[in-house]
């Protein structure tokens, strides 16, 4: 983002967009990552209302990926995933 | 009933790109909790680890309109807030049906914002508080706060020679909003997120003030893995250390009973803030502690039963 | 439609009820302390007759009753609250977030002493404390001015060049309490002045939602001061425009100061408020005897007027500036070491000298003030101040 002059800027501090925290990468900051094996998984979605960072992919009720620009790599996914020996697992990075 | 399905069709109030913890428990409580406003929503937000890794400007993951005021004042700037919304809805410059849900963390709830939250709450205005306790001052580095758990090593309640840790009892505050009298008052882990959601919905539906205390755990502050934030949080509901119920116009309903009640020590040893509980000479504080979670575990046991049987004669 | 100027007899408190009855806001946060309380009683009597339709917001403190009106305000909505003394001084840390936030907030000050020891009568000490907190003020000498200023805060709070929160202040009970009479602006007249509440921003647009109130570090916390600093030089500007327009509705004249019998005077008084009335009674007394005495009462502080100041006081020879309030920095008042400092440039000075008077209440009687002339009149002569700080009042 380029830093706007004084007079450019909104006033009062506001910030009058949404949600564009998505242009921070916060999957830098990640050690360890979820990988998903499509083929294991049921779908039940465990994996995605427990994620702290709004990081795995849904569409039409399906999990369908994670989003490494922000998944920081916490490991709730894999561990809460039932099936994790097929679906999810967390690696070095 | 709705299933995770049906959930994850509802649009994400909380986008990523946020800088709080990984493994942190307070996004977790808010993508649950305000997926149950289905509809417009404003949110207030106190300061604290949620507020500032949220807005880190010009960046944003709000995807609804926000407000951050102060500390100590989220329940007033939403009293605020509301007013607005029954002025211009009444001088009709304003039509549609809008939700108001507040989070704030334990300090800023339990403690500094008291008061504020107390007004709030006696005043009815139609919001949502939500206390997201993660048990400290963790913003400004995991100072105790009267959400703090008897026996937790904080940096102002260090453990050290002559110290165990906290020595104080926690602050039953789920208990004492409802206490205010108010629609709906209930306590909540995201461990058991359909309980949670059922519980958003009565509290936004509620038609006037309510309360939701949410467990919210935090790997930094209770020195955990990140990954076991929600194991954590169902350990927590499993050793009736955080009992789930509500208080529905007075009446207190526990909302998950455990089969079998755990040892609190098997919450306790999953933290590293514990750890020195565990070393000889400390048996006594640990059975204390067991025994307040009994006591208070038993007291909502007799709550329930007082309502069911006012139920009866009703 | 054909609306009678009222000429009423009201106390100040009710004269600024009832200004803020004729604004009507959106939202009121009400909470008692004296002497302001009656400003939320008379407006909850409003409320509760359909008099007016803002929702009241009945707090459990000046902490919240600020907040709920920064909430309030930043939802779009017009919001204002009333307080005083301790109740400024709690609301403190929100006051900053108001102007921070750029709300157009308009609030009545009834000025009081600040404890300790606990007094509920008229000082300046609750006001001058909140200089730095990014409001404009305004302060008034009567009844009739704090309801001009009152209605005039609004439009000046507002103005798109501004959006700064502004304080309109009077004096406890000799103001607040006293019986006077005045003339009211018909109804339709001021709410036509005021005209409808227009937000830059607010949180009930979900197409565009927007932020308020995020962490901002050091890469843009200096940029938004920035702005904030012009908003206050721009309001110097909106101020006399504002004045000017009202004078079309109520025949009243506003400026920065009122200029009494100045012109040719060599011993002026500075003074805030009340005591600006009975200084004129002295100046209008010695003039009959054929003294060059005059007064110049300041209006507004915030922003803070200097050049305009300077070019007023230029003509005295010797110039007390008289603080209603201490600052205890031992160099005398807030309004001595402001003016004193504003001539710092000037090529021609006059003598300028402090009295602290009137704290906690005592009364500022016309021996009094009659005092402080003929000090200045020895230093006329003299040619230098005796003394540059002096407790007017105090026994010893
Ligand atoms: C009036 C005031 N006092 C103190 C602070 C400093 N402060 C900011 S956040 C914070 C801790 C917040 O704790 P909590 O409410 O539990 O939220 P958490 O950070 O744990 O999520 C403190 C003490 C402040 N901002 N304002
Ligand atoms: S938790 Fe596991 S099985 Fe369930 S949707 Fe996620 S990856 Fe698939
Ligand atoms: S590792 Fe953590 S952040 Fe990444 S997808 Fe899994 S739960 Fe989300
Ligand atoms: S310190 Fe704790 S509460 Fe704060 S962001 Fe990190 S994990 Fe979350
Ligand atoms: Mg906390």
């Amino acid at each position: 983002m380029t830093m706007k002059g004084y007079k450019d800027l909104p006033e009062g501090g506001v910030i009058p967009e949404k949600g564009n925290s998505v242009l921070y990468k916060t999957g830098e900051w990640r050690s360890m990552r979820p990988v998903w094996h499509s083929e294991g998984c049921v779908h039940c979605l465990m994996c995605w209302v427990f994620c702290p960072d709004s990081s795995i992919k849904v569409e039409d009720g399906k999990m369908v990926g994670i989003d490494y620009d922000h998944c920081k790599g916490c490991g709730i996914c894999a561990r809460e995933c039932p099936r994790k020996e097929k679906a999810l697992q967390m690696v070095k990075e | 009933m709705a299933s995770l399905k049906e959930l994850s069709a509802i649009p994400e109030v909380l986008a990523p790109g946020h800088r709080l913890c990984a493994g942190c428990g307070a996004p977790i409580v808010v993508r649950q909790i305000t997926r149950a406003a289905q509809g417009p929503l404003v949110v207030t937000n106190a300061t604290g680890c949620l507020e500032v890794s949220t807005t880190v400007y010009p960046y944003t993951s709000w995807n609804t309109p926000w407000i951050h005021n102060a500390f100590e004042n989220a329940a007033a700037t939403a009293s605020g807030v509301e007013a607005a919304y029954q002025a211009l809805k009444r001088r009709g410059k304003l039509d549609k049906d809008v939700k108001f849900v507040v989070f704030g963390g334990d300090g800023g709830t339990y403690d500094i914002g008291f008061q504020s939250l107390s007004g709030a709450m006696e005043r009815n205005h139609n919001l949502v508080y939500v206390c997201y306790d993660n048990g400290a001052y963790m913003n400004t580095g995991i100072q105790r706060s009267s959400a703090t758990p008897k026996g937790a090593d904080t940096t102002t309640s260090p453990v050290g020679k002559l110290s165990y840790g906290k020595r104080e009892n926690r602050k039953d505050l789920t208990l004492i909003m409802a206490a205010h009298n108010i629609p709906y008052a209930a306590q909540v882990s995201p461990a058991h997120w359909n309980d949670l959601y059922q519980k958003a919905e009565k509290a936004f539906a509620a038609g006037g003030a309510a309360f939701i205390n949410a467990l919210a755990p935090c790997p930094r502050g209770w020195r955990h893995d990140s990954k076991d934030t929600i194991a954590i949080c169902r350990l927590a509901v499993d050793t009736c250390f955080w009992p789930l119920y509500e208080v529905v116009e007075g009446k207190t309903r526990v909302t998950y009973k455990p089969r079998e009640k755990k040892p609190v020590t098997e919450f306790l040893k999953a933290q590293g803030r514990f750890r020195h509980l565990f070393q000889p000479g400390n048996e006594a504080i640990l059975e204390e502690i067991q025994k307040e979670v009994d006591r208070r575990w038993e007291e909502l046991l007799a709550l329930e039963e007082i309502s069911n049987r006012q139920g009866e004669t009703a | 439609m054909a609306s009678e100027k009222k000429q009423v007899a009201m106390t100040g408190n009710e004269a600024v009820a009832n200004a803020i009855r004729q604004i009507n806001p959106d939202v009121m946060a009400a909470y008692p302390i004296t002497p302001q309380t009656d400003i939320v009683q008379f407006y909850s009597t409003f409320a509760a007759n359909g008099l007016v339709d803002t929702q009241m917001v009945t707090v459990e403190s000046e902490h919240s009753a600020m907040s709920a009106t920064v909430g309030a305000s930043a939802a779009g909505s017009r919001a204002m609250t009333a307080t005083s003394s301790q109740g400024l001084a709690l609301m403190h840390e929100i006051l900053h977030i108001a102007s921070g936030f750029r709300l157009p907030i308009a609030m009545p000050v009834v000025n009081r002493a600040v404890s300790a020891p606990i007094n509920i009568h008229c000082d300046h000490s609750d006001t001058m404390a909140a200089l730095t907190t990014g409001w404009i003020q305004l302060y008034g000498e009567s009844a009739q001015e704090a309801y001009d200023n009152m209605i005039q805060a609004v439009k000046i709070a507002e103005d798109p060049r501004v959006r700064l929160p502004v304080m309109v202040c009077y004096d406890g009970f000799i103001t607040s309490h006293a019986v006077e009479n005045l003339v009211l602006v018909p109804d339709d007249a001021v709410k036509a002045f005021v005209g409808e509440y227009k937000s830059e921003y607010g949180l009930f647009d979900f197409e565009k939602p927007i932020t308020f109130g995020p962490l901002v570090l050091p890469d843009y916390f200096s940029e938004l001061k920035a702005q904030q600093s012009d908003a206050m030089l721009a309001a110097k500007e909106v101020i006399l425009e504002v004045a000017e327009e009202y004078e079309k509705i109520s025949g009243r004249k506003y400026g920065y100061f009122e200029a009494y019998k100045l012109d040719d005077a060599e011993r002026v008084i500075v003074v805030l408020s009340s005591a600006a009335g009975t200084t004129k009674a002295v100046v209008d007394e010695l003039r009959a005897a054929g003294e060059k005495v005059g007064l110049l009462k300041p209006r507004v502080l915030r922003p803070f007027p200097a050049e305009e100041l300077v070019k007023a006081l230029s003509g005295a020879k010797v110039v007390a500036v008289m603080d209603r309030a201490e600052t205890f920095s031992t160099q005398g008042g807030q309004l001595f070491a402001e003016i004193r400092s504003a001539f710092y440039e000037a090529s021609k000075k006059p003598l300028i000298k402090n009295y602290i008077f009137g704290l906690g209440g005592r009364d500022t009687t016309t021996s009094d003030i009659r005092k402080v002339y003929e000090e200045l009149k020895k230093d006329q002569e003299r040619g230098s101040v005796d003394r540059k700080v002096t407790h007017l009042d105090v026994r010893v």
